[in-house]
């Protein structure tokens, strides 16, 4: 057996020491040693963006990042998205909207798309199309997608404006 | 109602956002091993010797299997029971399993891999229906109508000849559509593992578990009641994960042997290899018509390279010629089909199966005889759009029909008469219509049986349980089984937990194919649930001393219609019922109408109704670089009932989006390398980088109608809608690119290189269009005929045919309705 990296992390907000083979992605360590299976895989070559995670708020595929670069860093996954008990914005409007089909490519989608958000609160159509032209999903023709997105973003406002 | 036709957030939407949603490598398993296959670098070679000697003594191996350890082929169709888990003897394509590696890890199974030496010799490879046509030796397989060619077809119904010569034009066109792939998000995966009384089971993203839980006890020579199969949710299918694949057998074997699960995930590069995708098609089409576009007859023939295996491929061949008479009228109508074996992956079911491919050229066809006769495209088809309640020429039974509907709702959407040939040069619509089945009428292996079956299980906490062996692609199946469930026993979609597709607990559904279960689990559903409210009503009746007939189902609860504070809250009525009845369960089941079909081939086709659509899409062409943009797609579609409206849009615009890809870029295409690599035939491009898929940025507006006039056959009336509207896209898209520059492109995809071809062409003074010229010689078969019913035909065929091939067939040959 390979020896093992430890790597002392943040995951989803809570502060986290993992050891695993040092070979291994982001994407492996997270599905196969932290139990956070949320986080999928289309092709695990940074082709499709189902696997993609926020990495210090930035929008990453976790294929491509080995898990031995992560030491210190803050990763966000679909598992990290709701707080005390309730949904985030995004993820009430792709599931109340039609933006998650299969499901399978929507983690990636909300972690991009949340991080097009906490940059841009009021994105343009465009600009949405722009942030998630690295995912793919082969079940809606994202046209929901690009609904819910605005949707979370219109209640996200009515939130703040209460 | 309350539930049916309003947008509602899908059941299963939660799991599906918070990532809870557990799809096959989700799967982990305590003393779980891993597998990887080994496969063929070769495209067709015998297997003169394996030697894993070195990879079984790789430490961290555990198994090594090979096509000695798998004796007993399977296959999906009966009549092609054509592959082994892994090869015996041969190999086929590039990609086809040789040996498989269960190993501690992935990582310790994929370095055994290169442990494993295999001595291959090289046979005569066949690349496409050319070759394979052209050589009857070496045979790919053993079996077949002949030589390489997998099936032939030829059926009449009716003198074509005669009605071809009747016409006052006669058009003869020739299209191909080139093979392109599912491309799910998911690639495949699969557990299997003994469970603690040591029968076998298998979690799995299939969208077949029924047809899986055969071919398991088939080719591991098991009973079947030892055998489990879950299918876990898809990560999208689209066809691609119909088949019982060799993973599947191969991991299933593995863990019995080993009593440890055994977990596969295969690459994407592998999941190019699996297939079972839109087959290659060239096809000719001779159209008969009157100078007012009325069809006088119309003859099919259509060549199909199959790929190195079956798989649905008979099928799939009689598709490519059935449905041409269900949206216009037809009164004679040829089709002959020809499928070939070739060594590349094989061809199977994608979205619209078989249909796609001829849709294309009927419709593009349609635009060209709209032309000659100086007729608006639309009028043309309004005139010709069949009549619902009909029997046509090949005893397809059309239910309703919402086609001339649809035209009428996309041309005013589109404002089409005030743009049609009157955009500036460069731009230009094109408009195209389809129809499709509402469920295969028949199973895939014959039986009376019913196709679908649902069991309610009715609980004092007023929670209900909806089990049925349907199949969760993405498509919203447990979304419309609770919907149904819940309509009829007026409770909320949330107070009933579906359970699906696991071969254990749920009756069987023949599964996600065909778009079959909208309509039959539906049906299902709805006479289970049916049956619950008589036992509840009776008991409810009885305490509150109100006759049957008044209460009312709604608000989860059970009241008095003439007085509604007289009631019972549901769980109160599940009570009173279980006091009166004892456990409550009920059952029901589904079995599609008998087909008027009697010949042989008449299998296929036959469904308990059928959806149409009608599309317009818009494009700018570049005359400089052929560029092809498409701003907007409108799209109409003859649902009966939207049942969901949410999730039936998805459907509409994810069958656009797929379809764009088909139209303009996917392929799935095939090189040979240099002689001094092998010469062998390989994939062009087997990841999604280079296999161009529409982004986020290519995709249109679409603008969507449904069209709701609901069909008595389906569901609350409900037809289908996944598959249907991505068939009028691909001719819609090349009857544009003609309004918009003036050249046909006869094929897909239609890529700016074609375009600026045909644009050099056009230039140049020769004809303005790429596509196919020649059509192979194919020794066809004599039709089989079968006179159409206004000719008093009564659905056999006239002339009794010569003895099946292979089939020990005796009696009335001609009036048995042969599946495949």
């Amino acid at each position: 057996m390979a020896p093992h990296a430890h790597v002392a992390l943040t995951v989803n907000g809570e502060p986290t020491a993992v050891a695993f083979a040092p070979y291994k992605t982001l994407l492996e360590v997270l599905r196969e040693d932290l139990n956070l299976p949320g986080t999928k895989h289309g092709c695990e070559l940074g082709e499709c963006g189902a696997c993609a995670v926020l990495l210090d708020g930035q929008p990453v595929l976790s294929c491509l990042v080995l898990g031995v670069d992560c030491d210190g860093r803050d990763v966000t996954t679909v598992e990290g998205l709701a707080s005390d008990g309730r949904l985030h914005p995004l993820q009430d409007a792709f599931a109340d909207l039609g933006a998650a089909q299969c499901g399978y490519c929507t983690p990636g989608f909300l972690v991009t798309a949340k991080a097009l958000l906490d940059e841009h609160p009021h994105p343009t159509r465009h600009q949405i199309q722009e942030a998630l032209s690295g995912c793919l999903c082969r079940c809606t023709g994202y046209q929901q997608i690009f609904e819910a997105v605005e949707a979370a973003i219109a209640t996200t406002d009515s939130r703040s404006r209460r | 109602m309350k539930i049916i036709g309003i947008p509602r957030r899908r059941v299963d939407g939660r799991a599906k956002v918070t990532g809870q949603t557990r799809f096959a490598d989700d799967v982990v398993l305590p003393r779980m091993l891993h597998c990887k296959l080994l496969r063929s670098t070769v495209p067709h070679a015998r297997i003169v010797r394996i030697d894993a000697s070195r990879a079984r003594a790789h430490p961290g191996v555990h198994l090594v299997l090979t096509g000695d350890d798998f004796p007993i082929s399977y296959g999906i169709l009966p009549v092609s029971q054509d592959e082994h888990a892994l090869a015996v003897d041969r190999v086929r394509f590039v990609g086809d399993p040789v040996a498989a590696v269960i190993a501690r890890d992935e990582l310790t199974a994929f370095e055994a891999l290169d442990l494993i030496a295999v001595d291959y010799e090289p046979l005569r490879t066949f690349s496409g229906p050319d070759d394979s046509l052209g050589h009857d030796t070496p045979r790919i397989h053993d079996y077949g109508d002949a030589g390489n060619i997998h099936k032939l077809v030829s059926l009449r119904f009716g003198d074509v000849q005669a009605a071809l010569s009747a016409a006052d034009h006669v058009f003869e066109d020739t299209f191909f559509y080139e093979g392109n792939t599912h491309l799910p998000i998911e690639q495949h995966a699969a557990v299997a593992a003994k469970d603690p009384e040591g029968k076998l089971v298998l979690w799995s993203s299939t969208q077949t578990p029924h047809y899986v839980h055969r071919a398991l006890a088939k080719a591991l020579a098991m009973s079947a009641a030892h055998v489990r199969v879950i299918a876990t949710p898809n990560g999208g299918g689209f066809g691609g994960k119909s088949d019982p694949f060799n993973h599947e057998v191969v991991v299933c074997k593995a863990a019995l042997l080993l009593d440890r699960p055994v977990k596969i995930c295969l690459t994407r590069e592998e999941v190019f290899y699996c297939h079972r995708g839109r087959h290659p098609v060239l096809m000719r089409f001779e159209t008969g018509v009157k100078r007012d576009g009325t069809i006088t007859g119309m003859r099919v023939q259509t060549v199909l390279d199959g790929g190195a295996y079956g798989s649905y491929g008979v099928a799939s061949t009689f598709y490519t010629g059935a449905l041409q008479t269900v949206t216009y009228h037809i009164p004679t109508y040829e089709f002959r089909g020809c499928r070939v074996f070739t060594n590349k992956p094989p061809c199977g079911p994608k979205r619209g199966h078989g249909t796609p491919q001829s849709r294309f050229g009927q419709e593009i066809q349609l635009d060209k005889i709209a032309e000659r006769l100086a007729l608006d495209p639309a009028e043309l088809r309004l005139r010709i759009v069949e009549q619902p309640e009909t029997l046509t020429a090949n005893y397809l039974h059309v239910g309703t029909i919402g086609l001339a509907e649809c035209i009428r709702r996309v041309t005013r959407a589109a404002t089409w008469s005030e743009r049609f040939r009157k955009l500036p040069h460069g731009r230009g619509i094109g408009l195209a219509c389809s129809s499709y089945l509402s469920g295969a009428g028949l199973p895939i292996y014959w039986n009376d049986m019913p196709h679908s079956g649902v069991q309610l299980k009715l609980d004092r906490s007023g929670g209900v349980t909806a089990f049925c062996g349907a199949t969760e692609i993405g498509q919203g199946s447990d979304d419309v089984l609770v919907a149904c469930v819940a309509e009829v026993l007026g409770i909320d979609p949330i107070d009933i937990r579906a359970v699906t597709g696991d071969t254990d607990l749920t009756p069987v559904d023949l599964g996600s194919y065909s778009s079959r279960v909208t309509l039959m689990m539906g049906n299902a559903a709805i006479q289970a649930a049916e049956r619950a409210r008589d036992l509840l009503a009776d008991a409810v009746s009885k305490k509150l001393g109100v006759p049957r007939d008044r209460l009312v189902f709604a608000e989860r609860r059970v009241f008095d219609s003439e007085d509604t504070t007289a009631g019972v809250s549901f769980s109160e009525a599940v009570c009173l019922a279980e006091t009166m009845f004892g456990t409550l369960g009920t059952t029901g089941s589904y079995t599609p109408p008998r087909s008027a079909a009697r010949f042989k081939g008449g299998g296929v086709g036959p469904s308990p109704t059928y959806s149409y659509t009608a599309a317009i899409v818009e494009v700018d062409v570049d005359q400089s670089t052929g560029w092809i943009h498409v701003p907007r797609v409108w799209i109409a579609h003859d649902i009966g009932r939207s049942l969901n409206p949410t999730l039936v849009r998805g459907q509409v615009e994810g069958s656009v989006y797929m379809a764009l890809g088909e139209a303009l870029m996917e392929e799935q295409t095939f090189r040979r390398l240099p002689p001094k690599l092998s010469n062998a035939l390989v994939h062009k491009f087997p990841s999604m980088l280079e296999y161009k898929s529409p982004t986020t940025l290519d995709m249109p507006e679409v603008f969507t109608e449904l069209v709701e006039n609901p069909d008595p056959r389906g569901p609350f009336g409900a037809k289908e809608v996944g598959q249907g509207p991505l068939l009028p896209i691909m001719p819609a898209v090349a009857n544009a690119i003609y309004d918009a520059v003036g050249v046909r492109i006869d094929e897909v995809p239609i890529t700016p290189e074609k375009v600026l071809r045909a644009l050099d062409a056009k230039a140049a003074g020769k004809p303005a269009r790429v596509g196919p010229t020649g059509f192979p010689a194919v020794p066809w078969p004599a039709a089989l005929e079968v006179p159409p019913p206004w000719e008093g035909g009564d659905g056999t065929a006239k002339v009794k045919r010569e003895k099946g091939k292979g089939k020990s067939e005796s009696g009335k040959v001609e009036s048995e309705a042969v599946r495949r």
